[in-house]
């Protein structure tokens, strides 16, 4: 007999209106002088959640995170925290810890010191501070660094002090400004599960600035993808990577192909015609979009088939050339130029030794995706 | 290490030459047993125990220590303030003119500044004495600790301040705790540099002096105007000593102190 499925508990307040959010942004503008760096931005965060705050350099991302810490006063509208107006609020004065992007730490001080100073600043008993520091080290793994200053620990130990002791107060907030740049990939993917797991245990709530996409993807439970001040895009990982609401955000997160055509309609969705006796291409969509229209169409290389033949159960073929083929060791990247000139990127997972190889540079081939593979773009 | 050059031996030569030879004749002249200032009369420490025995120039001695000790304290004080205001007090009213005012004393002559100070405690005070020549010192020498301060405080990273701030300290704490602690060497230089230029200021105490308040180098001043006293010597050979054996011990612990820094960096990497 087949065991009952467990429903899997999702986490998504957001998706449930009863839910209080714990940070609201009402209608938040901050100028300085002409620049605008902040624009009538409209944000709800939920308890729990690991929320990233994504974008280029000077796209307001820190500006934002520094008006949740204190630092920055909105020009217009208001910041809520669990319903209470905090803009009046001073920054030593909010249950709101920060994880500088310079860590910060204090050099004069040991590390112990450091992870107490705000303990001692708390209305925390005296002989409770040590029991509290002594958890944040375990937490952290710091055991056996705690007599030290700053400058005899490596960069990585730097890094978790000053998350042990931007959590020590236990805030209901927890910000944190590019944590992992100053680290190496192998040690910020490993920090990356580390954070989140600490994340997990604390059940504090998180907001992270990152410009790094793949970061934002790895740790976050939502991403909100920004470009000169305003929010483009919040969702998911998953959301934002497959379903982008336009160019920009496709264009930001990992690699994408983009195709430009006018648009005809048919049941179910559109057909794009990109190239004069190219075959259109087939793409299901929900927008509601006019004959004639013009519209972009992203598409993943990864959903994207390269054969020899068609292969006639996807929707969509194009023929074309392999100019350049880019070994990533796990996969390949095929670029590939089709009749019309248009350079298209298609990956193939490497499942077979690099020797056994089907095709190299200048061979015809075939790609070949599906009608639900890409999607429809109007901005 | 290198051989030098003969053209950079002889510039070196001439330089250290041009700064030390003076020096070098007054030490050894204060050891001599002549009469004679200029003529060299046999080793003798004699006009080192006359010295001692001069009780107007032990006295000299003794007021200008104290008016640098106390010129030095305040005028780190006060130069610290003015330098954390003007660095970190972001871009208020009228802060290039505070800015530009507190370094004016900076290359304002000394005779102007003196001769205004003592037209002000003319009007503020019955006599001069100690007290107006150590607000005359506090006033010009505020402005190099100020100078001094801030340059560290340019440098220090701010979000050290900002942290302690979201860790719950108010300004004045943050000050206190992390701010004060981690430009503490540039305020100590300021003091020590405070306290050398009280310690040989000629001109404004000349201005702000009183009866009874008569510095170190008021008094040689004086005494050089009738002849140069072979005690003279002794007493220049004396400070000469001091103050090389406080610029010794400066650089050495400084020196050590970033030796170790970065023998504890290189450590803490390694076993990382």
């Amino acid at each position: 007999m087949a065991q009952p499925h467990k429903t899997p508990v999702v986490f998504a307040p957001w998706e449930n209106p009863t839910e209080k959010p714990l940070i609201e942004f009402k209608g938040v503008t901050k100028r300085f002088g002409d620049f605008t760096a902040i624009d009538n931005l409209t944000l709800n965060i939920y308890q729990r959640e690991f929320f990233a705050l994504l974008g280029p350099s000077g796209c307001g991302k820190t500006t934002l995170m520094r008006m949740l810490a204190g630092f920055e006063d909105p020009t217009e509208g208001a910041i809520l925290l669990g319903g209470q107006d905090i803009v009046p609020v001073p920054p030593n004065k909010r249950p709101v810890n920060m994880m500088f992007q310079s860590y910060a730490l204090f050099p004069h001080l040991s590390v112990w010191d450091n992870i107490a100073f705000g303990l001692r600043r708390s209305d925390m008993p005296r002989d409770q501070i040590g029991e509290r520091v002594q958890e944040m080290l375990r937490l952290t793994r710091l055991e056996s660094f705690a007599k030290r200053k700053p400058h005899q620990i490596s960069g990585g130990q730097r890094q978790r002090v000053a998350l042990a002791r931007s959590l020590a107060k236990a805030p209901r907030l927890l910000l944190l400004d590019e944590p992992l740049g100053a680290l190496d990939k192998k040690l910020r993917n490993e920090t990356q599960f580390e954070l989140m797991d600490i994340q997990e245990k604390t059940g504090t709530t998180f907001v992270i600035v990152t410009h790094d996409q793949e970061e934002a993807m790895t740790v976050a439970s939502r991403i909100a993808v920004m470009d000169h001040g305003k929010l483009i895009q919040v969702d998911t990982p998953a959301g934002i990577y497959e379903a982008p609401n336009s160019v920009y955000v496709a264009d930001f997160i990992g690699d994408v192909n983009i195709i430009e055509g006018n648009a005809k309609r048919i049941e179910g969705g559109i057909e794009i015609h990109y190239a004069e006796g190219a075959a259109p291409i087939r793409a299901m969509t929900d927008l509601d979009i006019a004959d004639g229209q013009r519209v972009s169409y992203a598409i993943r290389p990864e959903k994207i088939a390269v054969s020899s033949e068609p292969l006639t159960d996807r929707a969509n073929h194009a023929r074309g050339k392999i100019i350049d083929i880019g070994y990533l060791g796990h996969l390949s990247s095929y670029f590939v130029t089709l009749g019309n000139g248009q350079k298209v990127e298609a990956s193939m997972t490497n499942a077979r030794r690099l020797s056994r190889r089907d095709f190299t540079w200048d061979d015809q081939v075939c790609l070949s995706w599906t009608d639900t593979a890409g999607v429809v773009l109007t901005r | 290490m290198k051989k030098l050059s003969w053209f950079n031996a002889t510039s070196l030569t001439l330089g250290f030459a041009f700064l030390y030879i003076p020096m070098i004749i007054l030490v050894v002249f204060s050891f001599n047993g002549g009469r004679n200032v200029a003529i060299w009369g046999g080793f003798s420490t004699k006009w080192y125990g006359e010295l001692f025995n001069d009780e107007k120039f032990l006295n000299a001695a003794f007021i200008t220590l104290r008016v640098a000790l106390a010129t030095a304290t305040l005028a780190t004080i006060l130069g610290t303030i003015a330098a954390y205001v003007l660095v970190r007090g972001g871009r208020f009213y009228g802060r290039s003119l505070f800015a530009g005012m507190t370094y004016a004393p900076l290359v304002m002559p000394d005779v102007i500044l003196g001769l205004s100070l003592l037209l002000l405690f003319k009007v503020m005070f019955s006599q001069s004495g100690m007290l107006t020549v150590i607000l005359a010192h506090t006033t010009f020498t505020m402005c190099y600790v100020s100078v001094v301060v801030s340059s560290r405080l340019v440098s220090f990273d701010k979000s050290l301040e900002e942290a302690a701030s979201d860790l719950g300290a108010s300004a004045f704490d943050t000050f206190i705790s992390v701010t004060l602690p981690n430009i503490a060497p540039a305020v100590i230089s300021g003091w020590l540099l405070a306290f050398t230029l009280s310690l040989d200021d000629l001109v404004i105490a000349s201005f702000t002096t009183g009866p009874g308040a008569t510095t170190l180098p008021i008094e040689i001043f004086s005494e050089v105007r009738r002849g140069v006293k072979p005690q003279i010597n002794a007493l220049s050979t004396i400070m000469i000593g001091i103050v090389t054996v406080g610029v010794l011990i400066f650089s050495i612990l400084s020196k050590r102190q970033i030796a170790q820094r970065l023998r504890d960096e290189k450590r803490a990497e390694a076993s990382a």
